[in-house]
C-alpha cells in the first residue's frame, strides 16, 4: 500500500482516528459519545496493528526489522523506520497503555472533549515515532513534537496551576533537547548522514564523543528526568489530568532512558565509559533524595511522582553498568514502571474523580468501602516497592546485580533506596486504605464500577504474571543487548590498547 | 565612421522586472482616469501582473548564470528563488490589505502601485551584481516603502511611523552608500566580480572600513540589532497590512541583497566580516527574543519576533558557505509563511471597524474560533522551532551550516535563545487555548483565507514533502559557488 510497511501504519493510524474525530459535529453530547469511542477504537486497532507487527517480529537476532525508509530531507537523511529489541517493547507498551488512557479519560474529561482526543492520539503517534525511528533527525523531529499535544493536555485539562505546570514542563524539555539536536548535526557532518544503523557502525573521535555525549545527556537527562532536573517533573504529573500523568510516567520518561541505550551508550562508548561515575553518582543521589522527598509529600500524585524519579535512578544506574544484567534489567524495570506507575497513576485517578482532591489526608480507611481497589492498590504498591512475586522486583533487582559487578559502593548505596520506596509506599498506603474510615464525605465512596475493573484488572494480571515470568520481556532485549555489549567491549578495547601503545610510542 | 556604439543591452534577463515596470505605468493611468473607484481594479491588475511576473521569473532558464547591463545585472538560481518568494510575499501584501482598507476606508489605487514599485526595487536587489544596481533597488524599494508606511494619511502614528522610517531609512541609506564609495574607492571597482578580483591582490584596512558602513546599511534594511530601532515603532503605527508587508517582501530582498554582497562581493575576505556577521546575528536573536517577552502588542511582538528571525537567517550567512546559503533561503521560504500567517490571523481580529491588536484579545480564541487558534498556534509553535512544523527544519538548516562551519559557540547561543523565544510564543497558545473566551469577532475575509489557507499547509505539512524546496534551495545556493 503505497509502499508503506506495518510501521508506518502504526504512526498513521493514530493521525487518521485524530482526524476522524475533528470530522465530528452535531449536538453536542453526540459529538462527545462518538469522540470516546472513536479514540478507543482507534487506541486498540493500532494496538492490535502493533501486535501483528509483534508478530512479525523475530526476536532472535539483534537486526532492525521491518525497516522501511522513504525519501524525505536528503539522500543521508531518510524517512526510515524498524524496530529491534530495545524498542519493539516499548512500542508495545505505548500502544498497551493508550486504551487505558482513553478509558480514564471517559468521563473525567468533560470540557472540549473531541479536541482532548485528538491531542492524545496525536501523541500516541508521536511516541511511537521516537521508538521507531532509524534516523536521528526523524528521532528529533517526534521527541520533540510530542511536547506540543502534551503541552496542551497539561495546560487545557490540567489543576490549578496548570499553566505553570505547562510551561515549565515545555520550556525545561525544549533547552534539553535543542542543544540534542546540535550534537546531531555535528554527527551529520562528522558521519555524512543521520542513519542510525551506519552511525552505530561509526566510530566519533574521543574528545568529540565528549562533548556529543553532554548534549546528548542534556536532553535525556531532563527528560529521564535525572537529579536535579527533575524538577519540571512533579509539577507537570500534579497538573496533568490522569491520562496525562498515565503517558508521562508511562512513556515519555522512558524515551530518556530509550535515548541512552539507542545513541549514547552504543555510538559514544568512551565517552558513556568515562562518564559512567557522574551517571552513578546523579543516579544514587536521585535514588535516595528523591525517596526521602517522596516521604514528606501530602499530595498523591507528587508522592508518585517522586517515585518515578527514584526509580528513573536505577534506569540510568543499570544502563551505565554497561554489564548485561544492568542493561537488561533497566529495560525491564523501564517496562514494569511503565505500567506500573500508569497504574498507579489510574488508581489515584479513580479516587479523584470522587472526591476531587488528591491530599493524602483527605482520605483514609477506603478498604471498608472499596475492598476491589485496595486490592488493586496493593498490589501496584508492592511492586512499586519491588516486592518479590511482582515485575517491579525484576528489574530492580537485575540492575542492582548489575551495579555491584560494575561498583558495589553504588549497588550499596542504591540499596537504600529500595528500603525508603517500601517506606513512602507502605505509608502511602496505609494512611489512604487502611485505618478507619471516619472522614463524613468518604462514607458513601463506591468501589470499582465496571468500566475501571476492565481498566485496572489487566494491569494487575500483567504485574504479577511479569513478576513471576520475566523472560519473555527479558528474551526480546537479550539479542540487542548482547549486540550493544559486544559494540562497547570492542570499541573500548581498542580505545585501551590505543592508550596503553601511547607512552611505548614515545 | 564613428556610429554610435551604443548596443542595446539584452533585456530578456530582466523580463519580470520589465513586466512588472510597464505593468505598472499602465496602472498608473488607469487609476489615475478612473479616479478613487479603481482600487479595485488596479489591485487586481496588481495581483495579475504579480503572478504574470512569477511566471516569468519561474521560466528563466535553471542553473545558468546570465548577466546583462554590462554585467551589472545578474540572473541565477539565487535570483530566481529569491525573487519568486518577494513576489509571494508582495502578492499576498496585497490580498491581506484588500478587505482591511475597503473597510478603513482607505482603499486607494496607489497600495497596489506602491507595492508594485517597491517590488521592482526589491527584485533589482536581488540581481544586483554591482554596487549601483544595489543602491538603485534598494533605493526604489525603500522610497516606496516609506509612502506605504504612512498610507493611513489621517492616522498619527501612520505618519509618524512612515516619517520615523524615512529619517532613519535615509540615514542608513547614506551609510550605505559612503561604505560603497570606500569600497570603491580602495577596490577601484563597483562590481562584485571586479571587487573579487581586486581583494585578490590587496585587501587593506579602507575596504574593511568600506564594508562596515555597507554592513550597517544593510542590517537596517533586515532589522538586524543594532539598527533596528525603528523597526517596532514603524511596525505598530503602520496600517497592519503594510506591516505584514515590511516582514514579508521586503525581507526577502534585503536578505538576498546581504547575500549577494557578502557572500558575491567579498569571498575572499570572509574572516573580516564574519566577526561582524556574526555579532549582528547574536545581538538580533538575544534582543529578539529578550524584548518581546515584555510585550503587550501582536505588532511589537511580530516586529520583535522578526528581529529575531533574521538574526537566525544571519547565522547562514555567518558560516558563509554553500550549507550557509542554502539554510538562508530556507529559512527565509519558511519564514514568509509563517509571518503572511500570523498576520492573517492579526488582521482577522475585528469587530465592525475596530481593530484589535494586543495579546490579550486572543483570549479564548479557541473556543470562538477553532480553526483560527489553531492556525496561529501552530504558527507560533513553528515560529518558536518545534517539529515537526516547518520552523524547526528553517533552524535545522542554518544551525547545520554553522556546526559545519564550526560556529558552535554562535550555534549554542542560537538555540538557547530559541528557547526564550519560545515562552513568548507559547505565552500565545496559552492565551487562545488556556484562557477563557471573549465575544466573537466578524468572520475573515476571502483574501486573508487564501493567505492563511496557503500558509498553514506549507508550515504544518512541510515536513511530509520538504524535498522541492530544499532541492531548490541547494541549487539557489550552488549558483553562488
Amino acid at each position: 500500500m503505497l509502499g508503506l510497511g506495518i510501521i508506518s501504519g502504526l504512526l498513521i493510524l493514530p493521525l487518521v482516528g485524530a482526524a476522524f474525530i475533528l470530522t465530528l459535529s452535531g449536538d453536542e453530547g453526540a459529538v462527545r459519545r462518538n469522540a470516546r469511542w472513536a479514540a478507543l477504537a482507534t487506541t486498540l486497532a493500532t494496538f492490535l496493528l502493533s501486535l501483528v507487527a509483534w508478530s512479525r517480529y523475530d526476536s532472535s537476532t539483534a537486526a532492525f526489522q521491518l525497516v522501511e525508509s522513504h525519501a524525505w530531507l536528503t539522500d543521508t537523511i531518510r524517512f526510515k523506520l524498524g524496530v529491534d529489541g530495545f524498542s519493539m517493547p516499548l512500542v508495545l507498551l505505548t500502544t498497551f497503555l493508550m486504551p487505558f488512557c482513553i478509558g480514564a479519560s471517559w468521563i473525567s474529561i468533560e470540557t472540549r472533549v473531541k479536541e482532548y482526543f485528538v491531542a492524545f492520539l496525536v501523541l500516541e503517534t508521536t511516541m511511537i515515532g521516537v521508538f521507531t525511528s532509524l534516523d536521528l533527525v526523524l528521532f528529533y523531529l517526534f521527541f520533540e513534537a510530542g511536547l506540543i499535544p502534551m503541552f496542551l493536555i497539561i495546560g487545557i485539562w490540567g489543576g490549578k496551576r496548570r499553566i505553570y505546570a505547562s510551561f515549565k514542563f515545555f520550556l525545561y524539555t525544549l533547552l534539553g533537547s535543542v542543544l540534542m539536536l546540535l550534537a546531531i548535526m555535528a554527527m551529520y557532518w562528522q558521519a555524512g548522514t543521520t542513519d542510525i544503523p551506519t552511525l552505530l557502525q561509526t566510530r566519533f573521535p574521543t574528545h568529540m564523543q565528549t562533548w556529543l555525549w553532554l548534549a546528548f545527556f542534556a536532553s535525556f537527562a531532563v527528560k529521564m528526568p535525572m537529579w536535579p532536573v527533575h524538577t519540571w517533573l512533579p509539577d507537570a504529573h500534579v497538573e496533568a489530568p490522569t491520562a496525562g500523568s498515565v503517558i508521562l510516567a508511562g512513556i515519555l520518561l522512558k524515551m530518556g532512558g530509550y535515548g541512552f541505550i539507542r545513541v549514547s551508550l552504543p555510538m559514544l562508548p568512551d565517552a558513556s565509559h568515562a562518564f559512567a561515575p557522574l551517571v552513578y553518582a546523579l543516579s544514587v543521589v536521585a535514588i535516595i533524595y528523591t525517596s526521602l522527598v517522596a516521604l514528606v509529600q501530602t499530595d498523591i500524585k507528587k508522592l508518585i511522582a517522586y517515585s518515578s524519579v527514584a526509580h528513573m535512578g536505577f534506569v540510568t544506574l543499570g544502563l551505565f553498568t554497561m554489564t548485561e544484567q544492568g542493561i537488561q534489567g533497566a529495560l525491564f524495570l523501564m517496562i514494569s514502571h511503565g505500567i506500573v506507575s500508569g497504574a498507579l497513576f489510574l488508581c489515584v485517578g479513580v479516587i479523584y474523580d470522587r472526591m476531587h482532591t488528591r491530599e493524602i489526608a483527605a482520605y483514609g480507611g477506603l478498604v471498608h468501602r472499596m475492598p476491589l481497589y485496595a486490592v488493586a492498590m496493593m498490589v501496584f504498591t508492592m511492586a512499586n516497592v519491588g516486592l518479590p512475586g511482582t515485575s517491579g522486583f525484576v528489574g530492580e533487582f537485575l540492575a542492582m546485580l548489575g551495579a555491584f559487578r560494575a561498583n558495589p559502593m553504588v549497588s550499596f548505596f542504591s540499596v537504600f533506596g529500595i528500603i525508603l520506596s517500601a517506606a513512602y509506599a507502605l505509608w502511602l498506603f496505609a494512611r489512604v486504605i487502611y485505618g478507619k474510615l471516619d472522614k463524613p464525605n468518604l462514607q458513601a465512596i463506591a468501589d470499582l464500577d465496571r468500566r475501571e475493573m476492565v481498566i485496572l484488572a489487566p494491569l494487575v494480571v500483567l504485574t504479577l504474571y511479569y513478576g513471576f515470568h520475566p523472560g519473555p520481556v527479558l528474551d526480546v532485549f537479550a539479542p540487542s543487548t548482547e549486540a550493544l555489549m559486544q559494540g562497547m567491549r570492542a570499541a573500548l578495547s581498542t580505545t585501551q590498547t590505543a592508550a596503553a601503545a601511547l607512552p611505548v610510542a614515545h | 565612421m564613428n556610429a554610435a556604439q551604443i548596443v542595446m543591452p539584452a533585456l530578456g534577463p530582466a523580463m519580470p522586472e520589465l513586466i512588472l515596470t510597464v505593468g505598472v505605468l499602465v496602472l498608473i493611468l488607469y487609476g489615475a482616469f478612473k479616479g478613487e473607484r479603481s482600487a479595485e481594479g488596479v489591485s487586481v491588475g496588481a495581483l495579475m501582473l504579480l503572478i504574470l511576473a512569477l511566471f516569468a521569473v519561474v521560466s528563466q532558464p535553471m542553473g545558468t548564470k546570465v548577466t546583462t547591463l554590462n554585467g551589472a545585472f545578474i540572473v541565477d538560481g539565487f535570483a530566481r528563488v529569491m525573487k519568486s518568494l518577494t513576489l509571494l510575499g508582495s502578492a499576498a501584501a496585497i490580498l491581506l490589505a484588500k478587505d482591511h482598507f475597503e473597510r478603513e476606508r482607505i482603499a486607494r489605487f496607489e497600495y497596489p502601485i506602491l507595492i508594485l514599485l517597491s517590488t521592482i526595487g526589491m527584485l533589482i536587489m536581488a540581481s544586483a551584481n554591482d554596487l549601483i544596481a544595489l543602491y538603485m533597488g534598494l533605493e526604489l524599494q525603500s522610497l516606496a516603502a516609506y509612502v506605504i508606511a504612512s498610507f493611513h494619511r489621517d492616522d498619527l502614528r501612520s505618519t509618524e511611523a512612515g516619517l520615523k522610517y524615512f529619517v532613519l531609512g535615509a540615514l542608513s541609506s547614506g551609510m550605505l552608500l559612503y561604505g560603497a564609495s570606500l569600497i570603491y574607492g580602495f577596490t577601484g571597482s563597483v562590481s562584485f566580480p571586479g571587487i573579487v578580483t581586486a581583494l585578490r591582490e590587496s585587501s587593506g584596512l579602507g575596504v574593511v572600513l568600506g564594508i562596515v558602513f555597507l554592513a550597517a546599511g544593510v542590517s537596517f534594511k533586515l532589522a538586524a540589532v543594532p539598527f533596528h530601532m525603528w523597526t517596532p515603532d514603524v511596525y505598530e503605527g503602520a496600517p497592519t497590512p503594510v506591516t505584514a508587508f515590511f516582514a514579508s517582501a521586503p525581507k526577502m530582498a534585503a536578505m538576498a541583497m546581504a547575500v549577494r554582497v557578502f557572500i558575491g562581493a567579498f569571498p575572499g575576505v570572509t574572516d573580516e566580516w564574519r566577526q561582524i556577521i556574526v555579532f549582528i546575528a547574536i545581538a538580533s536573536m538575544v534582543l529578539g527574543s529578550f524584548a518581546a517577552i515584555g510585550q503587550r502588542s501582536l505588532k511589537r511582538l511580530m516586529a520583535y519576533s522578526s528581529i529575531g528571525n533574521v538574526g537566525y537567517a544571519l547565522i547562514g550567512l555567518a558560516a558563509g558557505t554553500q550549507e550557509g546559503v542554502r539554510g538562508i533561503v530556507i529559512y527565509m521560504a519558511i519564514y514568509l509563511a509563517m509571518t503572511l500567517g500570523a498576520f492573517a490571523v492579526i488582521l482577522s481580529l475585528r469587530r465592525g471597524r475596530r481593530m484589535f491588536e494586543t495579546i490579550d484579545d486572543l483570549a479564548g480564541l479557541s473556543r470562538t474560533h477553532p480553526w483560527l487558534a489553531f492556525c496561529l498556534a501552530m504558527m507560533m509553535f513553528s515560529l518558536a522551532g518545534i517539529p515537526p512544523l516547518a520552523g524547526f527544519f528553517a533552524k535545522f538548516y542554518v544551525f547545520a551550516a554553522a556546526i559545519q562551519a564550526g560556529l558552535n559557540a554562535l550555534a549554542v547561543i542560537g538555540v538557547v535563545t530559541s528557547v526564550v523565544g519560545a515562552f513568548y510564543y507559547l505565552r500565545l497558545v496559552k492565551v487562545m487555548y488556556f484562557d477563557e473566551p471573549q465575544e466573537a469577532y466578524e468572520p475573515m475575509g476571502p483574501g486573508l483565507r487564501i493567505v492563511l489557507g496557503l500558509s498553514s499547509v506549507v508550515v504544518i505539512l512541510f515536513w511530509l514533502l520538504p524535498a522541492p524546496l530544499v532541492g531548490a534551495a541547494g541549487a539557489a545556493a550552488r549558483s553562488l559557488f
